[in-house]
């Protein structure tokens, strides 16, 4: 066993498990990608460290500086995990409707939470961030959402680890939030595996989201509109919260112990077994259950869990 | 074909309130004119001055989004569910 000079070199290199005996067709095999065996707890530990290492390349960011980032929670903890490490001071501006233990892991990594509206969902807590940060030049704003460096982070990443440990595979499918896994992956699998489907999952946060006064209050991330998105998906599928927690708990029934919106992305990788005749998906698994276990999402009554689900942001 | 078109929140005080309201159509364009036409509360907000869909709009049919389908050209069928809402981001 090596040692790690640091933590932050544990970031990537996550498992596949495979998860077949749940799949609907015996001709389409389903594996998972954990991304919760990272140290901070999930996939955005790999755009977090990249983001910071890219600022840092750049000269934006000095000792002690001063970031501030709008999230729906595990980019926050990533980078808060790595702002600690690195002794930088972060801000995080977060929708006030996500789980406590979201909240928890900020702060104990020593990050201020600057808290948006809930009823504006992630859109809210984005805009409040941009105008901060407008306000505060001296701070600064990796903002993920157009940031080159984390999609880049899946694409020299996440994309090559999945395709150097399942070259059989046919089909992606991932959630849907900054866009960065599905960009930077789904990228990497189209030039070295031209044929392989992209899906995107989504949960229904408009439906859920109710502070939107309009459709001029929705947003697309512009790494999405710059890196091609809508001409690299094949596919888009929108997953409810009982779905989700169905899916959710089903994965605990083969010891995959994972958040909500990993039950989503395995719901639409379910629903893709189902649509083909044979092949290998792989689905990405945003986090653990670690950040869920105050939802009761798996042992509650299962209305009750979806109710409560359809206020939580858990994308 | 009769579908089932769930009204996002954004959209309802233009629908009476309603949630969910049934419109014919064949295709998505189709149904999304109909809804227009029942509904003109809704005009401009879905669709452009060229009849493509307004960017910030989602529009699925069984879950599907049908920008990744054939876009308005997308066929309903009898008992489908339309559901629109607004692009939202997350992470």
């Amino acid at each position: 066993m090596a040692v790690y000079p640091s933590i932050l070199d544990l970031i990537g290199n996550t498992p596949l498990v495979d998860v077949s005996v749940l799949s609907p067709n015996p001709q389409a095999q389903i594996l998972v990608k954990l991304e919760g065996q990272n140290p901070g707890g999930s996939v955005k530990d790999r755009p977090a460290l990249a983001m910071i290492e890219d600022a840092e390349k750049q000269g934006l960011l000095l000792p002690g500086a001063t970031l501030i980032e709008p999230s729906s929670g595990n980019t926050g903890i990533g980078l808060a995990m790595v702002c600690r490490v690195k002794g930088y001071h972060l801000k995080v501006v977060l929708p006030s409707n996500v789980s406590v233990e979201r909240r928890q892991l900020l702060e104990l990594w020593g990050a201020e939470i600057i808290e948006s509206p809930g009823a504006e969902g992630s859109n809210g807590a984005v805009r409040l961030a941009r105008r901060i940060a407008a306000e505060h030049p001296e701070w600064v704003f990796l903002y993920q959402y157009g940031n080159p460096a984390n999609p880049r982070a899946h694409y020299e990443g996440t994309g090559p680890e999945i395709f150097r440990d399942c070259p059989e595979i046919t089909h992606l499918v991932a959630g849907l939030g900054t866009s960065g896994t599905l960009l930077g992956v789904g990228t990497y699998l189209k030039e070295h595996k031209p044929d392989v489907q992209i899906w995107a999952v989504e949960p229904p946060s408009g439906e859920m989201v109710d502070g939107l006064r309009n459709f001029d209050d929705g947003y697309i991330p512009p790494i999405f509109l710059d890196g091609g998105g809508e001409h690299l998906l094949d596919r888009k599928t929108v997953v409810g919260p009982r779905d989700s927690i169905l899916w959710t708990r089903h994965l605990a029934d083969v010891g995959i112990f994972a958040g909500l919106s990993t039950g989503a992305a395995m719901a639409g990788a379910v629903k893709c077994a189902s649509a083909i005749d044979s092949g290998v998906i792989v689905f990405v698994s945003a986090d653990g259950g670690w950040k869920y276990l105050s939802t009761n999402a798996w042992t509650g009554d299962l209305d009750d869990v979806v109710e409560r689900a359809k206020s939580l942001i858990y994308f | 074909m009769s579908v089932e078109v769930r009204i996002p929140t954004v959209l309802r005080s233009a629908s009476a309130g309603q949630a969910v309201v049934s419109v014919d159509g064949s295709t998505i364009g189709e149904v999304l004119g109909m809804l227009q036409d029942a509904y003109p509360g809704v005009r401009g907000q879905l669709l452009t001055d060229e009849g493509r869909l307004h960017r910030f709009v989602n529009v699925y049919v069984n879950d599907d989004d049908v920008r990744y389908l054939d876009k308005l050209d997308t066929k309903v069928n009898d008992g489908d569910v339309v559901s629109i809402l607004p692009a939202v981001a997350g992470g």
